[in-house]
């Protein structure tokens, strides 16, 4: 790996080096390195671009980190990885890529991760976006992540793009079965011209199953945002979607959260909220020193956090 | 020394005279003022940490004109002011905001010495966000917390005791009187309450717009309450 293919390994995933545990590093649509551990495997496929990682049941306090980076200017990357993961796990999965683009080409990464979480295990998931390079060419990536949940299976998604990705459309969908809980942080920034979509659909299909679906953004600039959350509850079970949304300058930001009762004992719950920064705020942070611009990047990277 | 110098202040839209020409020097160390409802007091305070303009008058800070200064260029003068209604943060900590009141220079047993004196247990409370999940008081108390960390050569406090329960209240007296006690710089405080008043140095009693009456608390309370319980006495006739 180069220079630049390193820096956004730490942007993303935090790595200055291999990480313990399995991992499987991909730059510029090829697979850079890989290792597997005695209970977490990881298997090319054959028949698509993207890998197979099987978790054997009881495995726990185990990592696995899958960074994707892009520095090719004009490559178009789409890759499909498919989560096994056995009963009575608890592992910490660490996704995310990072683009560089110097070049005039469309840099493209859509990473398409489909979970299957056996009974009563526990899943940490974090993924982080980020993009740099001032080339003309944009920087856009997809990523769509498919959660299924067996009984009591505990899934915790925390997902982060705060910088330099021109175009996203962020697509999660997610079924669960009894007593499965899911709970996803989304953190998003847009600047410049940026457009970010990023559309949640859970179905809570088994009783006592529930769902935490909490957006929070910023939109700067000239950028725009459209947010969805649909939470279908076919069962009774407790689903929850808030969006909240700071919007600065001329950037424009649409919220649609959408609640389905299909079960008398479905309770769901969804809150939206879009506004500019409070001025008090601005004024608190004023009267204890700091000007008007420091006190705006203290209120958005608090809220961010 | 604080000097406000003919202070006047106007609301645009229906022509009101909020404040009339108030002339003010302070350079005790507890000055307390008072007075009805709308009477002025907290655009009074606002104008000296430069929230509000005034439409005419001076503010001098140690014979310096203030009176243009922004609101940081006040507060980095040295100007310290604290909400009447606390305000809430999402995503940012207890520990961030006493940083950033403190200038930085407060390390996390320094910021949990203060708390502590505010009677926060601080190890509760360093890590927590500034937002609905405190109450009244909590808040209250951190605010408090962060014009003692800023430890500025003049301290404002916008009724302190506004939202507070009775048993938060008698506790918070002592916080004062702690200030009065340890402060090295003038406190000014914007009261209804008789025990705070009683700590004051200097009363000063505003009332539509005016200084009705500034003077030492044996002076003035006396006549406050008088006062009060007249109006009592006439709402019960």
């Amino acid at each position: 790996m180069d220079l630049i293919q390193k820096e956004l390994l730490e942007e993303i995933a935090g790595l200055h080096e291999v990480p313990a545990g399995a991992y499987n590093i991909r730059a510029n649509g090829k697979a850079a390195a890989r290792n597997t551990t005695a209970n977490i495997d990881i298997v090319s496929k054959e028949d698509k671009p993207g890998i197979d990682i099987i978790i054997k049941p009881g495995t726990k306090k185990e990592s696995v980190h899958i960074p994707v980076v892009i520095s090719q200017t004009g490559l178009n990357d789409l890759v499909y990885n498919d989560f096994h993961i056995g009963e009575d796990c608890d592992v910490t999965i660490v996704a995310g890529c990072g683009i560089h683009n110097s070049g005039d080409g469309l840099s493209q990464h859509d990473g398409i991760h489909e979970f299957f979480v056996g009974k009563n295990s526990k899943i940490r998931y974090i993924e982080k976006h980020y993009g740099q390079g001032d080339g003309k060419g944009g920087k856009v990536m997809n990523p769509k992540t498919i959660i299924h949940l067996d009984e009591n299976a505990y899934f915790y998604m925390d997902t982060v793009q705060i910088k330099g990705i021109d175009s996203t459309m962020r697509e999660t969908d997610a079924d669960l079965k009894a007593g499965a809980k899911l709970e996803i942080s989304e953190k998003l920034m847009t600047h410049g011209e940026q457009t970010a979509q990023t559309q949640f659909s859970v179905d809570l299909n088994g009783e006592g199953s529930s769902a935490n679906v909490v957006s929070r953004s910023v939109a700067r600039d000239d950028s725009a945002q459209l947010f969805r959350a649909k939470i279908a509850g076919n069962n009774a079970c407790a689903g929850h979607s808030e969006c909240d949304a700071i919007i600065m300058d001329n950037a424009k930001v649409r919220a649609i959260p959408e609640l389905e009762a299909n079960d008398l004992d479905a309770e769901l719950i969804h809150e939206a909220a879009i506004g500019k920064i409070a001025g008090e705020q601005l004024i608190k942070l004023m009267t204890l020193g700091l000007s008007e611009e420091e006190a705006e990047e203290m209120i958005i990277s608090g809220f961010l956090k | 020394m604080l000097e406000l110098q003919n202070i006047s202040y106007l609301v645009d839209d229906d022509n009101k005279e909020i404040l009339r020409d108030i002339n003010l020097a302070f350079d005790e160390k507890f000055v307390a003022i008072t007075g009805p409802n709308g009477s002025g007091k907290s655009t009074l305070a606002k104008i000296i940490a430069g929230i509000l303009k005034p439409t005419s008058g001076k503010i001098l800070l140690d014979g310096e004109d203030i009176t243009d200064l922004s609101i940081t260029e006040r507060a980095n003068k040295g100007i310290s002011y604290a909400f009447q209604q606390p305000v809430k943060f999402k995503g940012l900590k207890v520990k961030d905001l006493m940083s950033v009141a403190s200038g930085k220079t407060l390390d996390i047993k320094g910021i949990c010495d203060i708390l502590s004196e505010v009677g926060l247990c601080a190890r509760d409370y360093i890590n927590r966000e500034l937002n609905g999940s405190l109450s009244g008081g909590e808040l209250k108390r951190i605010e408090i917390a962060m014009i003692k960390a800023r430890a500025t050569k003049l301290s404002v406090f916008d009724e302190p005791e506004a939202g507070i329960d009775l048993w938060s209240f008698n506790s918070l007296i002592h916080v004062f009187e702690d200030l009065h006690e340890k402060t090295d710089g003038t406190i000014l405080i914007i009261s209804h309450q008789e025990r705070i008043l009683e700590i004051a140095d200097r009363i000063i009693v505003i009332n539509d717009g005016l200084v009705e009456k500034s003077g030492k608390g044996e002076d003035v309370i006396p006549e406050l309450l008088y006062k009060s319980s007249m109006c009592q006495k006439l709402s019960r006739d």
